[in-house]
């Protein structure tokens, strides 16, 4: 089998025992990514010699004895939301065009340390703010199962580059969904752990209360042998959790649900605008999990309805500040400047030239609600949703270990199709929010194909804050009843490109 | 720019009563800034104390300064506040390039510190501040506006930034309205600012130099008519940077306002500028239609949580504050009422106490500070603490005189030596040559040439009219230019003379 077939996990262990040369392997992958890019365009920024140069350092601290990680050597496709100082960084926007930081973000860092290689940097919705990866202000990625379709959003780059074999592995972030969605809809493994667990530092911010960096992986435990080299404390971010991070790898070698109880989102599982084949997949792999021994129940949670109304007041709040930065001074794009006009004119005309739309969409929301007189009504309204829907969670994890649901409402949709229509885009993201307003941990695992469309279903599965290995543990279950069921893994039913 | 007329003070007091507030920003004396480890030295080079954080970068996010959190509280304790058990830090929205994130992390309706209060004496007088809060955010940067008539951005030919203060730690330390100051209204501001100063100095949390801007002071002014309870509308003075312009700008303002009341005028609430050079402001930006900062929690940042056993611990270690160490010093000293408060005005009391401290008796320490050096203050029109000669070169000096090397005349020589960067007042009594003559016989052989030339008054005091003796000290001191021991020469001249007193 070639190495771009193989799983990360494998091909760290032949890295670590000398069989191939970690060169060997990001070769392979170039080559993959050289052969399929100009169908997929996973990536923003490709740079062969920076990778190889990685590459070739890693085998060198290998050759000298240093002790790595399962990962050493193992190529990584990385979202161009992270800074990364030696390509550039542009968060898919204009207003960021090559822009090349002067420091490594905790996570690019980490996964240095830990030996991987990275690819290139992955396209994504500007700043990460949307579900198809239209929104990128250089071009669309394609879905490597339909190559009309969307790799879902925001880390389209990077569900795209996994599922079409140019990675085995990627960084994502995940602000409402952005990495459960697009793995879903792209038959692949993404996981949000839980807000905290991984560090902020140098991913450029779009929703500071609720961005999370993630893993994507063609399988389960890739996506915890991930998740384990970039999580843990950072004292760089305020808001990263100070304890031992979950046993996520061990729970991902361990899939087992026989006497868990596991709770089906009683709002989510109504069906209500969700596609047929989503459902039908859904409700077989409940029942999947019953004849695995778990004890099913339907927890009710009402207050999930209100969860996308809140996110699109408190996401857009923290951006519209978050975003307030690029103003030409300092760094990126700057618009005319002609000597005559003021710094301010200057600021309006770079940020006019320099945003997209949903990006302004999303400012102007924002600045909206948290303007005085509508502050109560609108951002201080949301946060109370928040904690109600955070109330109704807790009370959940009394009853059950872990809640499920179908990640995404649909399969992938066509390119074009709800570009003009900001509420249909948002709604893919209906079943993923609620975990991203409590921070608590998700993971969306590929659980077979629609019928109407033979495109991938994904299976949500949430558990508590710091219950990330919970997830993994239950992620780990279903992939290998499913996969000794389909004979192997769901990737492999996609057509070849 | 208009010209704007102004009522008399006495006038103005007579028919309206002055209300106050005051903002104060202090800059904490942290070595790292409040929300990254970048360095605080005043003065380097622009631009070399930035990182990713403080330049706002892409990605980068803010880690609050324990010790700043520390000093704030040990502030608002020292002012008697309440300290919050639990409090967040808030974005204050508004775009300014010397701002690199376009929002400020300060403290919205949660501040650190709450309902304090400070007692200051004004003509012997207690008046107590009511202090609305004291809390904690971060400097911005510092815009040079090049070009233009009026050194802000309007108008500039182009700015420049300096991004070295930006993210220094902030304290805001903000009074309730202060009615009921009448007259004294000026005084009340400057005395409020002196022993805010004081405060921060005992406490050790910044160097409060107003002219480097580590204490900067905005100050609030409104009028009412005599007989009215109603507030009138508030104007607030900016670029207030030394303690003589916080009096100032509270009397400009008010005869400003005065003025335009009287003429049956509106004052409009705006932001003004003080201008030190004519002591008056001018109008600024309007703050009639207040701006929208958009203030949200910052999400970057947890809540701040103080244990209160710390909190009381911090409150057990406070210093000495001023006003009581004052009282200390004063009954050690033995010094009136009127002494002290002029030492205070003078800015005089911790370099004497330094002095007091390097050895010299307090009243010696005392005596040249608050004269001969008080003049040469006032003369190069520069704060006492910043004329170039330390306390312990003041005890030396003392020391000098106290062992008869030196007499006053001389150690004013060595004073103006010591300031005039000649060196330590050993050098300069070393290169000017300025010891006293103990030579006995160089001294008798003056005094018989000084006997000689005034026969006359040598014969008044042979006769019995020993006053007249001054007239030959005179002579012998004239003779040797100051240096000899006029006690010693009255004495031999006396023996001379074969009179006894």
């Amino acid at each position: 089998m070639s190495l771009i077939r193989k799983t990360a996990a494998e091909l760290g262990a032949m890295i670590a025992a000398g069989e191939v040369s970690a060169v060997e392997v990001a070769e392979a992958h170039l080559d993959r990514m050289a052969e399929v890019e100009p169908q997929v365009k996973a990536f923003l920024h490709v740079d062969r010699e920076t990778t190889l140069g990685q590459a070739r350092a890693v085998d060198a601290r290998l050759r000298a004895g240093e002790k790595l990680g399962p990962l050493a050597g193992v190529p990584i496709a990385h979202k161009d939301i992270f800074t990364t100082h030696d390509m550039p960084t542009t968060a898919a926007s204009k207003i960021l065009e090559g822009w090349r930081p002067p420091y490594d973000a905790t996570v690019t860092r980490r996964l240095r340390e830990a030996g991987l290689v990275i690819l290139g940097k992955t396209n994504l919705d500007e700043f990460a703010m949307g579900s198809s990866t239209e929104n990128s202000a250089y071009h669309a990625t394609h879905n490597p199962w339909d190559l009309t379709r969307v790799p879902g959003g925001s880390s389209g780059g990077s569900s795209a580059a996994v599922a079409a074999y140019e990675a085995p592995l990627a960084t994502g972030t995940d602000t409402g969904g952005s990495i459960r969605q697009p793995a879903s809809v792209t038959g692949i493994v993404g996981m949000k752990p839980t807000y905290g667990g991984s560090s902020r530092y140098g991913l450029i911010a779009f929703a500071s209360s609720l961005d999370t960096p993630g893993p994507f992986a063609r399988n389960v435990l890739d996506a915890a042998l991930l998740q384990e080299v970039f999580s843990g404390h950072d004292p760089m971010d305020s808001t990263s959790i100070d304890a031992p991070v979950p046993s996520v790898v061990e729970a991902a070698r361990h899939g087992d649900v026989s006497g868990m109880r596991i709770g089906v989102v009683k709002e989510f599982a109504a069906g209500e605008g969700a596609q047929a084949g989503v459902l039908a997949r859904f409700n077989e792999t409940v029942q999947l999990l019953e004849s695995l021994g778990a004890k099913v129940v339907e927890v009710s949670c009402p207050a999930f309805a209100s969860a996308l109304p809140a996110y699109y007041l408190i996401a857009p709040s923290e951006c519209s500040s978050n975003l307030a930065r690029f103003d030409a001074m300092r760094y990126g794009l700057r618009v005319g400047d002609d000597g005559d006009r003021s710094a301010e004119e200057v600021m309006a005309l770079t940020r006019a030239a320099g945003f997209g739309p949903e990006v302004k969409r999303r400012i102007m929301l924002g600045t909206y609600a948290l303007s005085s007189g509508y502050y109560d009504a609108y951002y201080g309204q949301a946060q109370k949703v928040r904690t109600v829907i955070s109330r109704e969670f807790e009370a959940a994890f009394h009853q059950v270990d872990v809640l499920v649901s179908p990640t995404t409402p649909t399969t992938a949709f066509p390119i074009g199709e709800r570009a003009d229509d900001p509420m249909a885009m948002y709604l893919a993201d209906l079943y993923t929010i609620p975990s991203n307003l409590t921070g608590n941990a998700a993971i969306s695992v590929p659980c077979g194909l629609a019928d109407e469309d033979g495109l991938p279903v994904g299976l949500q599965i949430m558990a508590p804050v710091l219950g990330d290995d919970r997830c993994y543990r239950v992620g780990a279950a279903v992939e290998q009843a499913l996969e000794s069921r389909w004979g192997g893994s769901l990737l492999a039913k996609a057509p070849a490109l | 720019m208009t010209v704007e007329t102004a009522m008399p003070y006495d006038e103005a007091l007579a028919r309206f009563e002055p209300v106050l507030g005051l903002e104060t920003h202090v800059e904490l004396g942290t070595a790292s800034k409040m929300f990254c480890g970048c360095k605080t030295t005043f003065g380097a080079p622009p631009n070399t104390q930035v990182c990713p954080t403080c330049l706002a970068l892409p990605g980068a996010l803010p880690v609050a300064n324990a010790m700043a959190i520390e000093s704030t509280i040990r502030i608002g304790l020292a002012l008697n506040c309440s300290i919050a058990e639990w409090c967040r830090m808030a974005r204050k929205n508004y775009f300014y390039p010397d701002m690199p994130k376009n929002y400020q992390i300060s403290q919205y309706d949660e501040p650190l510190c709450f309902d304090g209060y400070l007692d200051v004496e004004v003509d012997g007088e207690t008046v107590r501040i009511e202090i609305e809060r004291v809390h904690l955010e971060e400097d911005t940067g510092k815009s040079t506006h090049v070009g233009g008539a009026t050194g802000r951005i309007h108008g500039a030919d182009y700015s420049i930034v300096d991004y070295n203060r930006a993210g220094i730690p902030l304290v805001e330390i903000v009074t309730k309205p202060i009615p009921g100051t009448d007259r004294l209204a000026p005084e009340v501001a400057k005395a409020y600012v002196t022993e805010l100063r004081e405060i921060m100095r005992s406490l050790g949390v910044s160097d409060v130099r107003m002219e480097e801007g580590s204490l900067r002071c905005d100050v609030n002014v409104s009028l009412m008519p005599r007989g009215s309870s109603e507030w009138g509308t508030r104007t607030e003075t900016k670029n207030v940077n030394s303690l003589r312009s916080v009096e100032r700008a509270v009397r400009g303002e008010i005869e400003r306002q005065a003025a335009i009341l009287a003429d049956g005028g509106r004052i409009v609430q705006e932001t003004r500028h003080f201008h030190e050079d004519t002591g008056t402001t001018t109008s600024g930006r309007s703050k009639e239609e207040a701006q929208d900062y958009r203030y949200f929690p910052e999400p970057d940042l947890v809540p701040i949580a103080p244990d209160p056993a710390w909190v009381a611990e911090l409150k057990a270690g406070l210093p000495e504050l001023p006003t009581v160490k004052r009282k200390r010093l004063q009954a050690e000293w033995g010094l009136s009422d009127l002494d002290m408060r002029a030492m205070h005005n003078a800015d005089a009391i911790d370099l004497v106490e330094a002095t007091v401290g390097a050895g010299a008796p307090a009243a010696d320490a005392r005596k040249w500070w608050m004269g001969e050096l008080a003049r040469r203050a006032n003369e190069t029109g520069v704060a006492l603490a910043d004329l170039p000669i330390t306390p312990a070169q003041v005890a030396r000096v003392t020391e000098l005189v106290a062992s008869g090397a030196l007499n006053d005349k001389l150690a004013r020589e060595v004073l103006e030596g010591v300031l005039g960067g000649e060196g330590a007042p050993d050098e300069v009594v070393e290169k000017r040559g300025l010891k006293i003559v103990n030579d006995e016989g160089e001294l008798s052989a003056m005094i018989d040439e000084v006997l000689a030339g005034n026969a006359d008054a040598a014969e008044k005091v042979r006769s019995g009219k020993i006053a007249a003796v001054g007239a030959l000290v005179g002579g012998v001191m004239k003779a040797s230019r100051g240096k000899a021991d006029a006690a010693r020469a009255r004495q031999l001249i006396l023996e001379k003379l074969g009179v006894s007193e």
